[in-house]
């Protein structure tokens, strides 16, 4: 009663629709949420733990013998003094240690020989069932279970089929980590009137309910068959996560066959000729446009609107446009990374340039520099450090962009071979795609960052 | 006319609310060659103004400025300036520093180097050419500095508080040093400070400049820097007038802080 006579509501929504969430689809997502917390709250504490537990071995034999010497040994005040707090690189190796570790635990490595999580149950083993006909006769029959590997393609044995009675033997072979269904039908239910399985290895059972014999669990489903699971151990998939040496072996094989017919390397390289031509289009252009609009004003009013509207868009966001302007081609995907790369070079020159202190450019004009002569001599010079800091944000953005733009469309590069593997389910070639992405990516930081400190050793001291 | 003239300047600066400070009104000086000139005042009397607009960095909104019979509009190398910090090219080291004005101009590289080569030897860095600035400590980055001004051998070198940010011991050297290189160029200097005792030291002239509106109040003319030259600075302090002179411009200086102070707070 109280809406209708506000006749706002009414009208707003002729001007936009927008379904509001119901409280169902709220408290989900919410629960999700928790749910993540709980779970993200276990894995950092089993980190941490083991942080402690390298922290303790590294205290007792490590710490006590060479003593740390040195200005910093000597200060008392080191809790909050950032100065004093230097990366500990025996943590750093244990905490990489204790990645592939836990990498290992969960796939079941071989490198981690005797320390195992429960493997899936492979190989033969059996159990019993007993079954009652519509006379209240009962039998026993045996069922041999054959587990094997994804690899494995295992011929089955026959049962010894001796029917002495209603219930029959059955040989059935199952994959690691999946079920088995076993019809009744095929163990006499087709040929026996009210065949019922009762017992599993003599224990009772009820439809929808499960028995464990030991290697496996038995589920009875309402139609009266049997869901064979063999047990499945507490270790993950291959599909999922392969161990770290399989994943070794496919980077070797990767190096010397490639994948879909392109090499590993010729993938890296395609990503990274695309950034550093994206990269480089965008410097040439960026630069001297914020060096426009830090000098000029009418420059800086002529562009301000669009810098600063395609600043905040994520050239993510670009890529179905750039897809249906350049289609998926080169074009495209240098056009993307000199839109992500021009206007953080564009702010950067133009901070730059208001970067310069201003008695610089004074004395630059009292010593009689002109105009042309104090930017090339003063002002190029002196935002250098703003373009270094500019360039290295770009840099890193335009390697996460050509990723990105290569799993939606491209022939070659890092992502395309991600994303292609990914449809196979070759989950070792994809994470061996993001250690590369990765391990190149902190490549082109540190590159950067040395180049920075031999181009410009003033930085930060002026 | 030779010499620098200061006629009629006055300075108006538009605020945003609508109203205007008088940041200079109506200045008139004579400044003669080879004349060394100390300008001191209170902040906020308009003497980093004056000495903008002597430079050509800013244009007065009344009167003009003559050097030698030419009216200054612009910055110019004849008219050299030393700042306060920060005003040298981090990315060029000494030498490069130093020679940096007739460069600009195009002079062959083998006067340049004779040049920078002669004022390393006046400032006392000979052995530091190829230093970086960054590499170099507050009192050293000022005599390169002075050197990179006098290496465009300027008709008149301005100087906006070029000691301020040096420690005491420092400031005192390159005071010794300022008064050596006005002796052995005779160039015209024309000095910003804040410091009565460097005003008192490094001028032939002190002008003591008022606040609201900039103004000229009081001239003195000094032997102290005459007395300065070559000699120990500490002596020239220890002579009675001197003491006298900055007890009566510190009492000037503290009249017109608690003036404006009083008008403040009416």
């Amino acid at each position: 009663m109280i809406f209708s006579i506000t006749p706002r509501p009414a009208s707003l929504s002729e001007f936009f629709w927008f379904n509001a969430p119901d409280g169902g689809e709220v408290a989900s997502l919410l629960s999700t949420t928790l749910w993540m917390v709980l779970g993200i709250f276990v894995i950092f504490t089993i980190y941490m733990v083991f942080s402690a537990f390298s922290w303790a071995i590294h205290k007792l034999f490590i710490d006590g013998r060479n003593k740390a010497n040195g200005y910093t040994s000597l200060k008392t005040v080191t809790f909050g003094d950032e100065s004093a707090v230097e990366a500990n690189r025996f943590a750093s190796v244990a905490s990489v240690v204790a990645i592939f570790f836990f990498w290992g635990l969960a796939t079941g490595s071989s490198l981690l020989g005797p320390i195992q999580l429960p493997a899936p149950f492979l190989g033969k083993t059996s159990f019993e069932y007993t079954a009652i006909n519509s006379y209240g006769e009962t039998d026993k029959g045996t069922v041999n279970l054959l587990v094997h590997t994804f690899d494995d393609k295992p011929v089955l044995e026959k049962a010894n089929n001796i029917a002495t009675g209603f219930a029959r033997d059955s040989a059935i072979k199952v994959r690691e980590r999946r079920t088995a269904l076993l019809s009744a039908k095929k163990i006499g239910a087709k040929e026996t009137d009210g065949f019922k399985i009762i017992e599993i290895n003599g224990i009772a059972i009820e439809p929808n309910q499960i028995v464990n014999f030991g290697n496996g669990e038995v589920l009875l489903t309402a139609k009266g068959s049997m869901q064979i699971r063999p047990y499945d151990g507490m270790t993950m998939e291959a599909l999922y996560l392969p161990a770290p040496e399989d994943v070794w072996k496919s980077f070797l094989r990767l190096n010397k066959e490639g994948y879909t017919n392109v090499g590993l390397w010729e993938n890296v390289f395609w990503s990274l000729i695309r950034v550093v031509l994206g990269f480089t289009l965008g410097c040439l252009f960026g630069i001297p446009l914020g060096f426009a609009m830090g000098l000029s004003n009418w420059f800086r009013g002529w562009f301000d609107p669009i810098v600063e509207f395609m600043r905040p868009v994520p050239p993510l966001a670009l890529i179905p446009l750039i897809i249906i302007w350049f289609g998926i081609g080169e074009q495209g995907k240098i056009s993307l990374l000199f839109l992500a790369a021009l206007w953080i070079m564009t702010i950067a020159a133009r901070a730059g340039v208001s970067g310069v202190n201003i008695s610089k450019v004074h004395a630059a004009y009292s010593l009689g520099a002109s105009k042309r002569q104090l930017l090339m001599k003063v002002i190029l010079p002196n935002s250098l450090p703003e373009i270094f800091t500019g360039a290295r944000v770009a840099m890193g953005v335009c390697w996460g962009t050509v990723v990105a733009a290569e799993l939606v469309a491209a022939e070659k590069g890092a992502g395309k071979m991600i994303i292609a593997a990914s449809k196979f389910q070759l989950t070792d070639i994809v994470i061996i795609g993001i250690i590369i992405i990765g391990i190149i990516g902190f490549a082109i930081e540190v590159l950067m960052r040395k180049a920075e400190n031999r181009l410009i050793p003033w930085k930060g001291r002026g | 006319m030779s010499g620098l003239n200061i006629n009629d300047v006055s300075m108006t600066f538009e605020l945003p609310n609508g109203g205007s400070v008088e940041a200079l009104k109506n200045i008139n000086l004579s400044v003669q060659k080879g004349e060394l000139v100390s300008v001191l005042g209170p902040s906020g009397c308009g003497k980093t103004t004056l000495l903008n607009i002597l430079a050509g960095f800013l244009a007065p909104t009344d009167g003009i400025i003559e050097l030698n019979g030419e009216i200054v509009k612009k910055p110019s190398s004849e008219r050299g300036m030393v700042f306060q910090q920060g005003a040298l090219f981090e990315w060029m080291n000494v030498s490069k520093n130093i020679g940096f004005g007739p460069k600009m101009k195009g002079t062959p590289q083998v006067e340049i180097d004779a040049k920078v080569a002669e004022l390393l030897d006046i400032v006392g860095l000979q052995d530091f050419a190829d230093k970086m600035i960054y590499e170099m400590s507050g009192g050293m980055q000022q005599r390169v500095a002075l050197a990179r001004c006098l290496a465009n051998d300027p008709d008149v070198i301005l100087m906006d508080e070029p000691l301020g940010a040096l420690d005491a011991l420092t400031r005192e050297k390159m005071q010794s040093l300022v008064l050596d290189i006005w002796k052995k160029t005779g160039k015209t200097i024309i000095l910003i400070t804040h410091s009565v005792e460097e005003a008192l030291l490094l001028g032939e002239r002190l002008i003591v400049m008022a606040p609201r509106p900039g103004r000229i109040h009081k001239e003195y003319k000094l032997p102290f820097a005459e007395l300065g030259v070559g000699a120990d600075l500490r002596e020239v302090k220890r002579h009675k007038k001197f003491g006298t002179t900055r007890d009566e411009i510190l009492n000037m200086i503290w009249n017109m802080e608690e003036e404006i102070m009083g008008r403040a707070e009416s």
